[in-house]
């Protein structure tokens, strides 16, 4: 079949062998869970215990009136030892709720429930949705809720399962489609119910042949039209192939126009862990409180794909899991090498978005120093949205903001193509950033 | 546990970096450089040797001078004083290869602000300005494998002026009259597949050049096959070659959009044909590229890639 995919990108070393074969571990529960309130793009939520209350595992420990919104429960049964600022990933510090685990508690069974699911209707399972807190587990943590409520007037015809896992290292995506290709399905179905379109498809770069031979075995046995309908699409590996963007340019050949959404040209993209998690709230009725996440890098002895209670810090997990760190790392990312997000310190939370905690050593993550531009135009030729990063640069340098808006600098999806492949170690990334915040503070935009 | 390091993202990079363009280059540049010492000998390593001290020297002095970091590990000053000692012809005054390089690091390079910064090829801008200084010196042309300058013409000297054509296998291996490093196409075209398979040059300035070139004189050829060349033999002869692999392809001064390439491509091709064919030079390689370098600030401007998202046609 041929491998779809968009113009540009690059193509960064995989480096997924280190982990896409292990199996899918159990972490054990932590000890002590920092969850940070607000875990989405939307309003904060609010917490709704307070210090000394004693919480049960998916009791509702924070949420927001506000329907740019998902709650947060609680990953552990315990007592709320405190509600102060810990230190999320991409954020800094936030307002989390650190919940000491009563170690009498065994971990909840959610076994699966007789859920009717075809009786539900689509308005029912947006409803679960929302209460089980669900975020876009990609990266990008937008409430799913609010994505599956298709304004009056604007139709889904696409429904696309995002299956690329492009970023390097990560496998918990693969690993999840392998394990839990029945769930996936079932989840595909409800949203399907829910947003009714012409056609479905689940992108899946070709570097995950596993998940794709899963996907392609069960839609050949799948007995239900909605499931035997589904387009299954082998794509060309390539970063940023997973980018909402590029998935629906890789499949459909159509551009999103700048500054509209996905649905204003009828598409939508779910990740499949996301897509995972609407089937566990809804025939599970388990809220998001675990995500499958990838420990890797070449720091570590036991990388891996581990199922994680959201709140659970990376200096426990390592201590917990028997995790040991041979070597210094330079880095610990947060997410992906690409677009994760390094961080000063262990004490920080796993979050319902992070995909992967990257322990990466001096040789693989090291900064190298910027030199001048040699104009050589690989960072033109790579951007998947067509913009001019070392244009871009220049003119956010000589402070010539007019024209760093003519170059479109608020279509740049920060994927990190650019300073990737820059060969005299240009932060582009950081100059274009630098960029937008200036626009938006002096209201060009 | 060490500090951990902070830096926004991407967190890894690709391992090409500037110093493995330039020694790609360099690399690729090997087997023109030894075609024109095993055909020039000595001379040609003398010529070489002069420009590269010129270019080097010249470099590390101004940016001294100016107090500024020094920056001759980044090869580009190396790379340029080859590229010069390339173009030159073996029987050139060693005290003026020298003076090229010179010229194509001070007034070439840093008079603009350094690397990434000048608008022309400081090597070709060089050898304009000998050409200029010295007209007969920078035409005054050895055979192959003499030691003494005997004085010979290029095939498209002699094509065009005496109407003798050279035999397309000498005019392909390097056995005959001309610069140091056009002697031998296929010497060019090895380098040619090295940067593209190492990924150091896009194909789209070759490609098109060559195309426009080969187009343009087939066609004329096809008119009237007695007074045009065939379209190999533009190929074959003079500096096609070399200033379509190694000259026009200066990431600095070559247009930064794929749109843009093509026509800096193009350009080059058609101002090279309408020199060589109705201009009083023999050749046009060297205008041709320095005329396209002052186009591309203009090409930028206009092949700006289409915004995302916005169909064709549309304005952004
Ligand atoms: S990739 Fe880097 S060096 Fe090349 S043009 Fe872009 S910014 Fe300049
Ligand atoms: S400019 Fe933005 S969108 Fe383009 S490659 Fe760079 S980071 Fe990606």
């Amino acid at each position: 079949m041929k491998e779809l995919t968009f113009p540009g990108g690059v193509h960064p070393p995989y480096s997924k062998d280190i982990s896409i074969r292990e199996p899918l571990r159990e972490a054990p529960l932590p000890s002590v869970a920092v969850v940070p309130l607000s875990q989405h793009i939307g309003s904060p939520n609010q917490a709704v215990v307070s210090k000394g209350d004693v919480v049960e595992e998916g009791q509702l420990i924070g949420s927001s009136p506000a329907f740019i919104s998902a709650p947060v429960h609680s990953p552990i049964s315990g007592t709320v030892k405190e509600i102060r600022k810990a230190f999320h990933p991409a954020l800094g510090p936030v307002m989390s709720v650190v919940i000491e685990r009563d170690k009498s508690k065994e971990a909840k069974d959610y076994t699966q429930e007789d859920v009717d699911a075809e009786a539900l209707s689509p308005e029912q399972i947006i409803e679960k949705v929302k209460d089980a807190g669900i975020v876009g587990m990609g990266g990008a943590a937008f409430p799913t809720h609010v994505k599956l409520n298709v304004p009056e007037g604007k139709k889904i015809d696409t429904f696309i399962v995002n299956g690329a896992e492009c970023e390097p290292y990560l496998t918990c995506d693969h690993v999840l489609m392998t394990r839990k290709t029945q769930e996936i399905l079932k989840g595909i179905e409800l949203i399907a119910k829910v947003l009714k379109p012409k056609d479905i498809y689940i992108g899946i770069e070709n570097n995950k042949k596993a998940a794709f031979f899963a996907f392609q075995k069960a839609i050949k046995k799948a007995t239900r039209k909605v499931l035997s309908d589904i387009h299954l699409v082998p794509l060309h590996t390539k970063y940023p192939q997973g980018g909402e963007k590029q998935l629906i340019q890789a499949i459909s050949g159509r551009e999103v126009p700048p500054g509209k959404l996905p649905l204003d040209i009828g598409f939508l993209v779910q990740n499949v862990g996301t897509i995972n998690a609407v089937y566990e709230a809804v025939h599970m009725r388990k809220p998001l409180i675990e995500r499958v996440v990838t420990i890797s890098g070449d720091c570590i002895n036991r990388p891996g794909n581990y199922l994680i209670r959201v709140g659970a810090t990376i200096k426990d997990i390592i201590e917990q899991y028997g995790i040991e760190l041979y070597r210094d790392p330079e880095k610990v990312i947060v997410g992906g090498p690409m677009m994760g997000f390094a961080q000063p310190t262990l004490e920080v939370s796993v979050l319902k978005s992070t995909s992967g905690i990257l322990f990466l050593s001096e040789n693989l993550a090291k900064t190298p120093p910027e030199e001048k531009c040699i104009r050589c135009a690989k960072c033109v030729d790579v951007c998947p949205v067509r913009l001019l990063p070392t244009e871009l640069m220049n003119n956010v340098k000589n402070g010539n903001w007019p024209e760093v808006r003519e170059l479109n600098v608020a279509d740049c999806i920060e994927c990190g193509s650019c300073a990737y492949i820059c060969p005299s170690r240009i932060p582009l990334i950081q100059y274009i950033k630098e960029g937008k915040e200036v626009l938006v503070r002096k209201k060009m935009r | 546990m060490k500090k951990l390091a902070i830096s926004v993202s991407p967190h890894i990079v690709s391992p090409v970096d500037t110093r493995y363009m330039m020694k790609g280059v360099l690399i690729a540049l090997l087997p023109a450089i030894c075609a024109g010492v095993w055909f020039f000998r000595l001379r040609a390593v003398g010529v070489i040797l002069a420009s590269l001290a010129g270019c080097v020297v010249t470099e590390y002095l101004l940016q001294r001078f100016r107090g500024r970091k020094i920056r001759i590990d980044d090869m580009s000053a190396v790379v340029t004083g080859i590229l010069l000692a390339l173009v030159l012809s073996p029987a050139i005054p060693l005290w003026m290869a020298f003076l090229g390089g010179v010229f194509a690091i001070a007034l070439g390079k840093e008079v603009f602000g350094g690397l990434g910064h000048n608008i022309f090829n400081p090597a070709l801008l060089a050898r304009a300005f000998l050409m200029a200084a010295f007209p007969v010196a920078l035409t005054t042309w050895s055979r192959p494998i003499t030691l003494d300058a005997v004085t010979t013409a290029t095939p498209l000297g002699l094509a065009k002026f005496d109407g003798v054509m050279t035999p397309y296998a000498d005019l392909f291996l390097g056995n005959i009259g001309g610069c140091i490093g056009e002697t031998s196409s296929l010497a060019i075209l090895l380098g040619l597949a090295y940067l593209l398979h190492k990924k150091v040059i896009d194909y789209r300035i070759p490609a098109s050049y060559l195309l426009t070139v080969f187009v343009f004189a087939g066609v004329l050829h096809l008119v009237d096959a007695d007074k045009f060349m065939p379209p190999l033999f533009h190929l074959l002869a003079g500096g096609l070659m070399i200033g379509a692999v190694f000259m026009a392809t200066d990431p600095v001064t070559s247009p930064i959009t794929a749109r843009g390439r093509w026509i800096f491509g193009i350009g080059c091709g058609l101002i090279t044909m309408i020199i060589r064919i109705w201009g009083g030079l023999p050749e046009g390689v060297m205008y041709s590229i320095l005329l396209m370098n002052a186009c591309t600030p203009i090409i930028n401007k206009f092949t700006r890639p289409r915004r995302f998202g916005l169909e064709k046609g549309r304005k952004a």
